[in-house]
């Protein structure tokens, strides 16, 4: 394990007060805390319990992974992670740790005795804060990504609604990128509304989906064979003029499918299979 | 259980799969619906397969393919009442039952077997008159 040498640990343990204050005005100097998302003396009390918790755990060596140094480690998970709800960018997250160094290094300056032991101190220092800096970053990007990640299965179950249009009649309106993962949902959600509702007509409404490329058909094919292997119709309406053109230019067989160029057309053709026919009513 | 039950019901057999097929029990009824449309004359086959839950390849083969053979003895097939989750891992397989006339539940699936055969049998009593 490697040492801290022993300048570092003396400058972190005896020089507590006078780091934090050197480490305030240099993060308000930097115009962290400006523009009022978090309060000078939120800050100040966050600086003090980081020097406290990294000089209790800097005599034990400098290896940030290692076990007497998990509470520095829970404490810069903690920050980074409402550091992002409170809409800090990476930069200014890692700033907050990364603006140590210049107290740090001055303290280590005034109190070292001659170039070597001031060399190694400095070199230590700086890896150290490095490595806390890195891991900072590091949970910061990993709490943004859970946030899309949660939004993304968020867009998942609202953008597959299965609407029923009529007796028999059900309709998908379908809206953003088809990939494998969604397709999967989708199918599965229109048939479990097409065994419960016992509709023989279910219609794919494309108009919301922006681009068809050989997989999109792909997946929209499938749904179509399993929608008919259930027993039930399908028709694929809103299909605009360039979408059209795209599946002619890629070769891609829609003969077996029936399409329909508005949800309008295609709703005319389901009454027209069930029989029913939409008439004006008779005015006075 | 080591054979499914093929019922009559007037000019249609009903066969109505209600444990998870194997391999054996699947060629079994292979021979017996064979067997039940030429000896009995139907004139269509109402296939239910609303309890099936798991079906894997060989199984989706046979049900395309009893469908094909009822065909080639004249009797009308139907297969009805397949689950979302057999229909997706069928379709996932590759295997999309071309030419296999589906419906949604028995009630349905009867009346279109009704209708095809009420236009031929339409036509014979014309040819009677």
């Amino acid at each position: 394990m490697p040492k801290a040498t022993a300048l570092v640990v003396d400058t972190l343990t005896s020089q507590l007060d006078v780091l934090q204050n050197e480490w305030l005005s240099e993060l308000k100097k930097q115009g962290t805390g400006a523009d009022h998302r978090i309060s000078e003396s939120e800050l100040a009390q966050q600086g003090r319990e980081l020097l406290q918790l990294l000089s209790a755990a800097v005599a034990t060596g400098t290896d940030i992974q290692e076990e007497p140094w998990r509470a520095v480690r829970d404490f810069l998970d903690r920050l980074s992670r409402s550091r992002a709800q409170q809409g800090f960018t990476s930069n200014e997250t890692a700033t907050f740790v990364f603006s140590l160094k210049r107290p740090l290094f001055s303290r280590i300056r005034a109190a070292a005795k001659d170039a070597a032991s001031l060399g190694d101190a400095t070199w230590a220092a700086t890896e150290l804060i490095d490595a806390l800096a890195l891991h900072t970053v590091a949970t910061f990007q990993k709490s943004r990504e859970d946030v899309i990640a949660r939004q993304q299965e968020d867009l998942l179950e609202l953008s597959t609604p299965v609407v029923k249009l009529w007796d028999g009649v059900v309709a998908l309106p379908m809206i953003g990128t088809l990939d494998s993962a969604r397709t999967q949902v989708v199918m599965e959600s229109l048939l479990e509304r097409i065994v419960e509702t016992g509709s023989e007509i279910a219609i794919i409404d494309i108009t919301g989906v922006p681009t068809v490329d050989t997989l999109v058909a792909q997946h929209l094919l499938k749904t179509v064979t399993a929608i008919r292997l259930m027993g039930a119709d399908c028709i694929i309406s809103g299909i605009r003029p360039q979408i059209a053109q795209t599946i002619v230019h890629l070769g891609i067989d829609l003969e077996s499918v029936t399409t329909k160029a508005t949800l309008a057309d295609a709703l005319a053709l389901a009454f027209k299979r069930s029989g029913l026919a939409v008439t004006r009513a008779k005015t006075a | 259980m080591d054979r499914i039950p093929i019922l009559r019901m007037g000019e249609f057999l009903l066969v109505t799969i209600q444990v998870d097929m194997h391999d054996q029990l699947a060629l079994t009824l292979q021979d017996d619906l064979t067997a039940a449309i030429q000896r009995l004359g139907a004139k269509g086959v109402l296939i239910d397969i609303s309890a099936l839950e798991m079906v894997d390849s060989f199984i989706g083969r046979m049900i395309a393919n009893l469908s094909r053979m009822s065909r080639i003895l004249d009797a009308h097939t139907v297969v009805v009442g397949m689950r979302p989750a057999v229909a997706i891992t069928l379709v996932e397989l590759g295997l999309s039952l071309a030419g296999v006339e589906t419906a949604l539940d028995v009630e349905r699936g009867m009346r279109r077997l009704r209708a095809s055969v009420g236009e031929s049998g339409a036509s014979i009593v014309d040819l009677g008159e």
